[in-house]
């Protein structure tokens, strides 16, 4: 089947089969492997991208009820000469170590803080974070980054 | 994942039409349980007929007492709806972010996930599940594990609860994916004090008991000595039957304590 979706600005048709996932679309039809497969069964969080404005695990979303539907992902937010403040507020505050949960956890982090209206506190962070795993076991530092960008954004 | 067909109908009749055209249809709403679920290959359906263009299915509104929840509402936009706290509180405590940005009241109550949290707000609401084809009061809508009234081909269309005077949900979550071990919501209503209690058993149910005790004396204390019979309990690697029982009663006394 075809659909057509809206994948960081640029409208997008591709063909795929009725059973593929929003993921694969993005990773193996787009060619946008910032976006990760880590558990592949809706608990790490290493997939999250945002679809219609709402951080959401693309391993778990069917790529037809991605048709029509405007999505971001870590590709999206900024480049290496413009990086978006959750990505900077993450290197300054050596928020990543192997580098594998960080896409969905900027993802994650970047729609916490746009619905958080300013008033995130530690504990608010890491409850909005229970759906993304690091396996460093990095959190104290991302939880800094995410406060830090709260201000920066 | 087996391959299927993939449906997207945009009204209730062309879904109902698709589903009894199918050989073996299911119907995807948020698709949080579903969608791994045709990932492990646990289900392999002919045909799967998404519920997400269907407009008119979203949405709390209030009207007279009345509470209605559309059928595909998000468990985010529930948690960020005033109209009766105790059921945003509950919705904000499902799964994680991501979950609750997709994952549905209908599809929750469609599955009957006995360790899911909705089940405990529509008995102790006196919930109304509304169908493609009925209403279903809540004392007649759970019938065991993962089952339902619903019939083949009947699509949950919206939610109604009872505006209660006060009402408070706890519960007990799993620590990693944080399903209710056991949930329990007490609800004072004009004319009724209801505990809806999920997680302990095959499916949600009222804990009649405690309710009588409750009716005689609105404190935490009242529920002393008052148990639930545990021996129908389930029993798994997360907690056994009689610990689930004890548990029922530490959390109907935690919510009463919080609105009494």
């Amino acid at each position: 089947m075809e659909i057509t979706l809206t994948v960081n600005g640029a409208a997008k048709a591709v063909d795929v089969p009725d059973n593929a996932l929003l993921v694969d679309v993005l990773r193996e039809s787009l060619g946008l492997t910032g976006t990760h497969v880590g558990c592949d069964t809706s608990q790490c969080g290493a997939c999250v991208v945002h679809m219609n404005g709402d951080a959401v695990k693309s391993c778990t979303v069917l790529a037809g009820q991605a048709d029509g539907a405007d999505v971001t992902t870590i590709e999206g937010i900024g480049n290496p000469d413009d990086l978006h403040p959750m990505q900077e507020a993450f290197r300054d505050n050596h928020a990543l170590q192997c580098g594998f949960c960080t896409p969905g956890m900027i993802m994650s982090a970047i729609d916490l803080v746009q619905k958080g209206g300013g008033a995130l506190d530690e504990a608010a962070v890491r409850d909005g974070l229970e759906g993304n795993l690091c396996r460093c076991t990095g959190y104290h530092n991302i939880v800094k980054a995410v406060l830090a960008a709260q201000s920066s954004m | 994942m087996y391959q299927f067909n993939y449906h997207r109908p945009s009204t209730l009749e062309e879904a109902v039409g698709l589903m009894s055209g199918a050989e073996d249809g299911v119907y995807l709403s948020g698709g949080m349980t579903l969608i791994p679920t045709l990932k492990q290959r646990l289900a392999s359906p002919s045909d799967v007929i998404d519920l997400g263009a269907i407009p008119g299915l979203t949405g709390v509104t209030v009207n007279d007492g009345t509470v209605s929840v559309g059928g595909m509402t998000r468990h985010a936009e529930v948690a960020a709806s005033d109209a009766i706290p105790a059921l945003a509180d509950l919705a904000s405590r499902i799964g994680d972010a991501h979950v609750r940005n997709r994952g549905t009241i209908g599809g929750s109550l469609a599955n009957s996930d006995p360790a899911a949290d909705y089940p405990a707000a529509v008995v102790a609401l006196c919930g109304t599940v509304h169908t493609t084809t009925r209403s279903i009061a809540a004392s007649d809508y759970f019938t065991g594990l993962f089952e339902t009234a619903l019939h083949d081909g009947e699509i949950v269309t919206s939610v109604d609860f009872c505006m209660p005077d006060v009402a408070a949900y706890e519960k007990f979550p799993n620590p990693a994916s944080r399903y209710a071990v056991v949930g329990v919501m007490v609800a004072r209503c004009p004319g009724c004090i209801c505990v809806g209690v999920t997680g302990a058993g095959a499916c949600a149910f009222r804990a009649a008991a405690m309710e009588e005790a409750l009716a005689a004396d609105f404190s935490p204390g009242a529920l002393d000595g008052v148990s639930v019979d545990h021996s129908e309990f389930n029993s798994d690697i997360h907690a056994s039957a009689e610990f689930r029982g004890h548990l029922v009663g530490v959390l109907a006394k935690r919510a009463v304590a919080r609105i009494a």
